[in-house]
């Protein structure tokens, strides 16, 4: 048997950096699954929560199975990274949450290290008939900007079921990032997508986030809150189509700019199938609100440590 | 305490302040009494320094010290401070550490959050983990704008119109928040063009075309509002009303 006890070691170091909690992933009462760049070299599973998963020579490959009517105290604690400085991490994972299920998860990603670092997901949800699933992802790409990070994720959420969705990546350099979030809902179902990012120097970032809303009474939430700072430049797509009776929708979308040489754009996009159907969207573009840093600063702060307070308050 | 000798401004070519003094006392409720559109709000931020209100003639000078060019920071430091007519929101800013951020420069015998919500009427357990964001009611933000100057324990606070907003059963907390700035040693310039609430001032001034016309007994200068200004055309118009200011003066 292979000894991976120091590089899990490694690893559950960049899993604290990220802001998780390294003793969870030794938990016995909690699932996990821990995989370091290609290698599977921590999985645990529990009652209700199967985890199948496998090495692939760039990678790995998870399904995670959560039975019907499972209720699931713990969080699900999953952890990627890559130590090394270079390397590829190409993760294909599906999740198959069974009907009238209730799960979290709490993923962290870190490439502490990262100097040339790709990582991409390649994710499959299936969230089953008023199940509820909650997916919150950390990550930490280290200071030298040199992570690519590639998620893209599928989702189908069933009748009545929930999918709550929280992209952040708010400490450290972004290197380049593009995400890619879709989601299918059928009748009743709710689906929340929110990425938070904090871009500095010259970091790349692309989100885009598309609920199709195909059943009736759907309800969609597409959110960001990017800061670009520097000369990070940033994009978001905030798509949402409302294809049947009494969808709703909303894009929420703000962008900081700080620095004159970043550059942000925000393009939102509403389709409306269905004249019963109403979506809606809002976007602010630019510096911090003068209004909330000048209460700030009228408390005592600097303009900085004011603008700082309103930015860090607004990714959390 | 707070001087304003001789203010003025223009804004896009309009003059919204000319020729106004003012001077508070220490501990004192001053009250600035006038009708919408007098320049109430844009005193309070020329007072404060507020980007926009900054291209001023005259002086402005606390406890002594020449403070016009000082930004807002620096004011804040020295103990000036405001609660907005309408406050701003912060999304993930919980109301403790928006409490917590006035305390830092508050020194010695502050109020923690929690005694300041109790002051305003709010209870501690329901509103210290609540962000300071769009859940929150008109009136809820208002009051929390109150509480977090009371947790920085100013010299000078600059209420602009508390009272607006408020449900009625809630006013009486607002007044009674005014006065205890007072009674902590705080000069309050009130802000309001509510006579009630004007009145319970030590010493009132009446804001009129943009600038003061009258100062001295809230009452007095209460009836001299009701009487002269809530009707009157002033408004933001004090080039071609000096002639008329001069006049009403005259028939006091």
């Amino acid at each position: 048997m292979i000894d991976y006890s120091k590089e899990f070691e490694a690893l559950a170091e960049a899993y604290e950096a990220s802001g998780g909690n390294a003793a969870s992933l030794l938990d016995k009462k909690s699932a996990s699954l821990v995989v370091s760049h290609n290698k599977i070299i921590g999985k645990n599973e529990i009652a209700g929560v199967h985890i199948e998963g496998g090495s692939t020579p760039t990678g790995a490959n998870a399904k995670i199975t959560v039975d019907p009517g499972a209720i699931v105290e713990k969080p699900v604690h999953l952890c990627f990274g890559v130590i090394p400085k270079e390397g590829i991490q190409e993760i294909i994972s599906e999740f198959d949450i069974g009907d009238g299920a209730r799960v979290t998860f709490l993923a962290h990603c870190s490439f502490p290290n990262a100097i040339k670092v790709k990582h991409t997901m390649d994710a499959k949800i299936h969230v089953g008939k008023k199940a509820e699933m909650t997916y919150s992802e950390t990550h930490y790409h280290g200071e030298y900007g040199g992570t690519e990070v590639l998620p893209v994720v599928k989702v189908i959420i069933d009748e009545g079921g929930t999918l709550k969705n929280e992209f952040k990546l708010i400490k450290g350099t972004v290197g380049q990032l593009r995400i890619d979030y879709e989601g299918d809902l059928r009748k009743d179902a709710v689906c929340e997508f929110d990425a938070k990012v904090y871009g500095k120097k010259d970091d790349r970032i692309i989100v885009k986030e598309s609920i199709f809303l195909n059943g009736e009474n759907a309800r969609g939430l597409a959110k960001s809150r990017i800061v670009s700072s520097d000369r990070c430049q940033s994009e978001v797509v905030g798509e949402m189509v409302g294809n049947a009776p009494f969808a709703r929708g909303h894009v929420d979308c703000v962008e900081i700019i700080k620095g004159k040489d970043a550059r942000a754009s925000a393009i939102p996009r509403l389709v409306v199938n269905d004249d019963r159907a109403k979506l809606t969207h809002e976007a602010a573009i630019g510096s911090v609100d003068k209004k909330q840093v000048e209460t700030l600063m009228a408390r005592g702060l600097t303009e900085d440590e004011a603008v700082d307070v309103v930015v860090r308050g607004m990714l959390r | 305490m707070l001087q304003l000798q001789n203010l003025g401004l223009t804004l896009n070519g309009k003059q919204i302040l000319h020729h106004l003094n003012l001077e508070t006392r220490p501990s004192e409720i001053h009250s600035i009494l006038g009708a919408n559109g007098t320049g109430k709000s844009t005193l309070a931020s020329v007072v404060l320094g507020l980007s926009g209100y900054r291209e001023i003639s005259g002086r402005i000078a606390f406890n002594g010290d020449d403070i016009t060019e000082l930004s807002v920071s620096e004011r804040a430091r020295r103990g000036i401070t405001m609660a907005w007519q309408e406050p701003a929101r912060f999304e993930g800013l919980s109301v403790a550490e928006y409490l917590s951020i006035g305390q830092r420069y508050a020194g010695d015998n502050s109020l923690s959050p929690k005694e300041c919500l109790l002051k305003v009427g709010l209870a501690p357990e329901s509103y210290l983990t609540r962000a300071v964001d769009g859940t929150l009611s008109g009136g809820e933000r208002k009051r929390i704008e109150l509480a977090s100057v009371l947790a920085m324990k100013p010299k000078l606070a600059i209420l602009d119109e508390p009272d607006s907003g408020i449900d009625a059963l809630s006013i009486d907390y607002v007044v009674e928040v005014i006065k205890t700035f007072s009674r902590n040693g705080t000069t309050v310039l009130l802000i309001t063009h509510h006579e009630e609430v004007a009145e319970i001032a030590d010493r009132a001034s009446s804001l009129c075309g943009g600038t003061i016309l009258k100062t001295g007994d809230p009452v007095a200068v209460a009836r001299f509002f009701r009487n002269h200004c809530q009707e009157c055309q002033h408004v933001n118009l004090p080039e071609q009303e000096e002639q008329n200011d001069d006049r009403l003066l005259k028939g006091i």
